[in-house]
């Protein structure tokens, strides 16, 4: 058995949406290097849908394929969808983590949530 | 694929697989039986104990055989804390990085009353004899310093503390489950009280160690039962597998020297490629180390990423990364000798074999150099670095 699922490992080798987005409108960062695990996600929001998001991520096999999920949920969803991403369903969607990697979900809901409260802050609009 | 973790464990040798495999059919019988089959059994097992005596220059009797590295090291502690313990000396001294063998026995033992003296290891992995000799009381029963680290490589000075300890009075053990068939270990030309070794760590099989206590040192049992093993550790012994170790440990010594030689060459070509990514260091003294350890810390990087990409590659390590480790602290190794988390995180074991070509170590250093950038390359902490709002650790 191995540790991580094929979905797991197919999104840890092959990232979705790696980069920076150089005019994002909603920029999250969430986690510390002292844990081990950094993620950050750049959102392009145009008319109330993210038309475009990268990340960045500093940490183990599941944190880079949680990101890596998780962006993959929200493009070019509205944000009224992208507000109730759950770490459940990033991890579901990657057809589960170990239980001691399920902090790498939530950092990744986290980093998103952050990022929409950055658009907020920039834009005055509430999402 | 190139094999890279031998301090995790090594591939057993044929000459023991072949001692294992014909034993198993041969050396059956129950060592403690007095007829033919179990007489059999007792005199391999007897052999055993003499060829690993003499490799460690001890007497047969000294040596008892265990079920690996962790069992004689719980035995060798608990024995010692023990004689101590009816003299009112409840003092042990160690080291913040020893295996976790050690230090969760060291913890039981403070639970129960003792006084644990953790010394410092420094930032070349090294411990200083003379603070050995300061941190010594009159209370204190026994110092237990590993020969060998098991992540970062470094030898320690054993003969000079061991030979402190003997001035002293105080019992000293070493854990040499690392040193034991790569370099040469001698109980008596180091003042050894108490050993302990693992045979899965010199091409023998799991689930076979060895204690060595010198004549004289009553041990504590830790499993209570036959009389087996002069009735310190009972249960009816391994025999195959006890016979393998011992012909893996008398492999291991006798081609010990051309077998460092060419390790250490391998290890210094590898650790000089590796030292050209940049914003990289070498975890342990560079010269005070085993032949096959070499371990790095990369900024910017996670080493559980590192790792599975590596293994893509057909390359096999180890990381002591926190999620490599199962917790959310970096390895206890490198916190000791003061790599902070940030760069902890990011850490490489590459423990090289004996049998490893110049070919595979710059395999090595490529794949490393390659997936080391490749990982830089998303990373926000190596972009917070590169854009100067974070400064540079290593």
């Amino acid at each position: 058995m191995a540790l991580y699922s094929e979905k797991v490992m197919e999104h840890f080798r092959h990232p979705r949406n790696v980069g920076v987005i150089e005019d994002a409108n909603g920029i999250g960062e969430v986690g510390n290097a002292k844990c081990g695990d950094i993620m950050k996600m750049y959102l392009k929001i145009e008319n109330g849908v993210v038309e475009d998001v990268k990340f960045e991520t500093f940490g183990c096999g599941s944190a880079i394929a949680s990101s890596s999920m998780a962006t993959e949920l929200i493009k070019g969803k509205p944000l009224s969808e992208v507000r109730q991403l759950t770490n459940k369903a990033v991890a579901e969607a990657l057809d589960g983590l170990p239980d001691y990697k399920m902090h790498c979900s939530v950092l990744a809901e986290e980093a998103i949530q952050a990022a929409l409260e950055d658009y907020e802050k920039k834009t005055g609009e509430k999402v | 694929m190139i094999y890279a973790d031998n301090a995790a464990t090594t591939k057993m040798s044929e000459a023991a697989i072949d001692t294992m495999i014909s034993l198993l059919g041969e050396a059956w019988g129950n060592p403690s039986s007095l007829y033919m089959h179990g007489q059999k059994a007792k005199e391999v097992l007897e052999k055993a104990r003499e060829d690993v005596a003499a490799v460690i220059g001890a007497e047969p009797r000294e040596i008892t055989f265990t079920s690996g590295g962790s069992e004689a090291d719980n035995q060798a502690i608990r024995s010692a804390a023990e004689l101590g313990r009816k003299k009112g000396k409840m003092h042990i001294i160690s080291t913040a990085f020893e295996h976790h063998a050690v230090l969760h026995t060291l913890e039981k033992l403070k639970s129960e009353g003792f006084e644990i003296t953790l010394l410092d290891v420094h930032e070349n992995g090294l411990i200083i004899p003379a603070e050995v000799e300061a941190a010594i009381r009159e209370d204190t029963c026994l110092v237990t310093i590993m020969y060998a680290n098991n992540e970062i490589g470094t030898i320690q000075p054993i003969r000079e503390i061991g030979a402190i300890c003997r001035a002293k009075g105080v019992l000293f053990h070493t854990d040499a489950v690392q040193a034991m068939g790569h370099i040469p270990v001698n109980v008596a030309e180091d003042n050894i009280d108490l050993l302990s070794a693992s045979g899965h760590k010199f091409h023998g099989p799991k689930g076979v160690g060895f204690l060595y206590a010198k004549k004289g040192i009553r041990l504590s049992n830790l499993i209570e039962g036959g009389a087996q093993e002069r009735g310190k550790r009972a249960g009816t012994e391994n025999v195959p597998g006890i016979a393998a170790m011992a012909e893996a440990l008398k492999e291991a010594a006798a081609h010990m020297e051309e077998n460092a030689a060419h390790q250490k060459a391998m290890r210094d070509r590898l650790i000089e490629g590796l030292k050209q990514i940049p914003h990289s260091a070498l975890n342990g003294d560079a010269v005070r180390r085993l032949p096959g350890n070499v371990n790095f810390c990369f900024e910017g990087i996670e080493g559980e990423s590192l790792l599975l990409l590596l293994d893509d590659k057909g390359i096999q390590a180890s990381s002591g990364s926190a999620c490599t480790s199962g917790s959310l602290d970096p390895s206890h190794v490198l916190l000791a000798i003061g790599r902070v988390h940030d760069v902890a995180h990011g850490s490489l074991r590459l423990s090289i074999g004996e049998d490893i070509t110049e070919a595979e170590v710059d395999e090595i250093i490529s794949s490393v150099k390659e997936v080391v950038e490749y990982l830089r390359g998303f990373s926000p902490i190596w972009r917070d670095l590169m854009e100067g709002k974070k400064e540079f650790i290593l």
